[in-house]
């Protein structure tokens, strides 16, 4: 009972605070007449304006699908590559310091050489996520097949199961909420190298929009614009979880039985 | 039908490697339970390990019918003592049982039928699509033991398979094992470290001297069947047994250090 309550409060908590922060966004922006800083209230209109949903097709829809295609290809070609590292030593070896240089890239470092091959349009802006979103996969592919329980893998082999069975119903399940970690942690990247992308060379997206109302000095709209990119990756992750949670419910249901 | 014969493990090489078994030999006949029990550390789990064809002796073979096991066998169904780790914790019941299934050339009401046929063998029928970490550890282990039945193998190896359960489920398991054994007409090779039931649940136990192993003496039992948890272990045979075992270990077994006084 008691801790049931406790769960109440901390929900209306959890409810109430960022209400109360938006609350005192508004009061202090309403009297603080900064222009850099418009009152909250021109900010949701100015919102309201531009998103509801005036250029949703036209720089919202575009942001998007760039940010899906690049962290699709990411993942494919992490868990691809991992799963090939994960099984070999010699991969793993061989591999190892093209692997520890390529994350080590600070990712924008390779927008002048996307725009310089690939030209300012998708092309470009889509290899540059998966580019950089392909590590944090790649590597916790790789710890998630090689982490496989060795009586899992003993199991397999008394029992026959080899090759493509193996891969499929003992190695990728083991390896999968280490891959997740790696898709949590590439989403956030995904959505930082969309902004930037659109920034340094574009002609529609949010992060264009953003640069663009700053530099027309329309700061309500650039606000409004980085209202959405939050709001954005505030429902990317929470859809990624919603998603783990569906696929890993034996993950949470095992190891809370290991704690009993 | 299965031989062991002059058997060796060593691990490492040079100065620093470890005798894990010395020389080692014994054969178990078709639909004989045999248990092998020794002190602990004596490389019980590496000898069965060798002969599941899971790790290569040094020296030595193991023959299963006439051919020298180099591999898993076919023929062969293996119960791990760690049941929570052998069991995939995102398969059902059903699938975990089925999964070395897929592979044989079975069609789908025969697959079906060896499932449940092991489910109830083991007494888990309402279960088929709970998962292992929905269950206690003493229901884990009988679903991996189902997952052997449902193999059909010919030979059952468990490595000290109740090793991790309460006292209670443990003698269910041990009748459990009896009695599925007849059913199946299975024969079993059981690991333990427990004389009492080595000497409960085997025709014939072999018992094995410290490390370095070798064979210190292969005992028949003879009990009356079928075996009871209470009038066989009050049997003065079983006793006796026991305690033969008990001094046969002891007696190997380098003398203890002594303990420091307490101040």
């Amino acid at each position: 009972m008691r801790g049931s309550r406790r769960g109440l409060l901390l929900i209306a908590l959890e409810i109430a605070v960022p209400l109360a922060a938006l609350a005192a966004w508004w009061v202090w922006s309403a009297g603080a007449d900064s222009f850099y800083f418009p009152p909250l209230a021109d900010i949701l209109v100015t919102f309201a304006d531009t998103w509801v949903f005036e250029r949703v097709g036209s720089d919202v829809v575009p942001s998007l699908a760039r940010l899906a295609a690049g962290f699709g290809i990411a993942v494919l070609a992490g868990v691809a590559l991992g799963t090939a590292l994960g099984l070999s030593e010699t991969a793993r070896r061989v591999a190892g310091p093209i692997v520890e240089f390529g994350r080590a890239v600070p990712p924008p470092a390779l927008l002048p050489f996307g725009m310089l091959v690939l030209g300012v349009g998708d092309t470009m802006k889509i290899f540059v996520i998966a580019v950089v979103c392909v590590w944090p996969v790649l590597l916790n592919t790789v710890d998630g097949v090689r982490g496989v329980d060795p009586t899992m893998l003993d199991t397999a082999r008394v029992y026959g199961i080899t090759g493509t069975e193996r891969l499929l119903r003992i190695v990728w399940p083991s390896a999968l909420p280490q891959v997740f970690a790696g898709m949590r942690t590439s989403l956030s990247l995904a959505l930082i190298l969309m902004v930037i992308s659109e920034m340094v060379a574009s002609t529609e997206g949010i992060g264009y929009f953003v640069l663009e109302s700053q530099r027309s000095f329309a700061i309500p709209e650039m606000w409004s614009g980085i209202l959405l990119l939050g709001l954005l990756g505030y429902l990317l992750n929470a859809g990624l979880a919603l998603v783990e949670r569906r696929v890993l419910r034996w993950h949470r249901g095992a190891r809370a039985s290991a704690l009993r | 039908m299965l031989d062991v014969s002059g058997l060796s493990k060593t691990y490492g090489e040079g100065e620093r490697v470890t005798h894990a078994i010395a020389e080692l030999s014994f054969s178990v006949a078709e639909g004989e339970f045999v248990c092998v029990v020794g002190p602990s550390g004596c490389g019980k789990t590496t000898l069965l390990r060798c002969m599941a064809g899971l790790l290569a002796p040094t020296s030595g073979r193991v023959t299963l019918r006439g051919h020298v096991v180099d591999g898993p066998p076919e023929q062969i169904g293996f119960v791990f003592q760690e049941y929570s780790r052998s069991l995939m914790p995102w398969l059902s019941l059903r699938d975990n049982i089925a999964l070395p299934l897929r592979h044989k050339a079975l069609g789908r009401d025969e697959r079906n039928r060896l499932v449940e046929d092991a489910v109830e063998s083991v007494g888990l029928t309402g279960f088929m699509d709970h998962y292992p970490w929905e269950l206690s550890g003493g229901m884990q282990q009988r679903v991996a033991i189902a997952r052997a039945l449902a193999y059909q193998p010919e030979i059952l190896l468990m490595d000290e398979p109740f090793a991790s359960v309460d006292a209670q489920t443990r003698a269910d398991l041990e009748d459990l094992v009896l009695r599925v054994r007849t059913a199946y007409g299975v024969t079993v090779v059981f690991v333990t470290h427990d004389i009492d039931e080595a000497v409960y649940l085997g025709d014939r136990v072999v018992v094995l001297t410290p490390p370095p192993t070798a064979v210190q003496e292969v005992l028949p039992v003879g009990l009356p069947e079928p075996r009871d948890q209470v009038e066989t272990k009050e049997l003065p045979e079983f006793a006796h047994l026991r305690a033969h075992i008990f001094r046969s270990i002891k007696r190997k077994q380098p003398d203890a250090p002594d303990l420091p006084t307490p101040t």
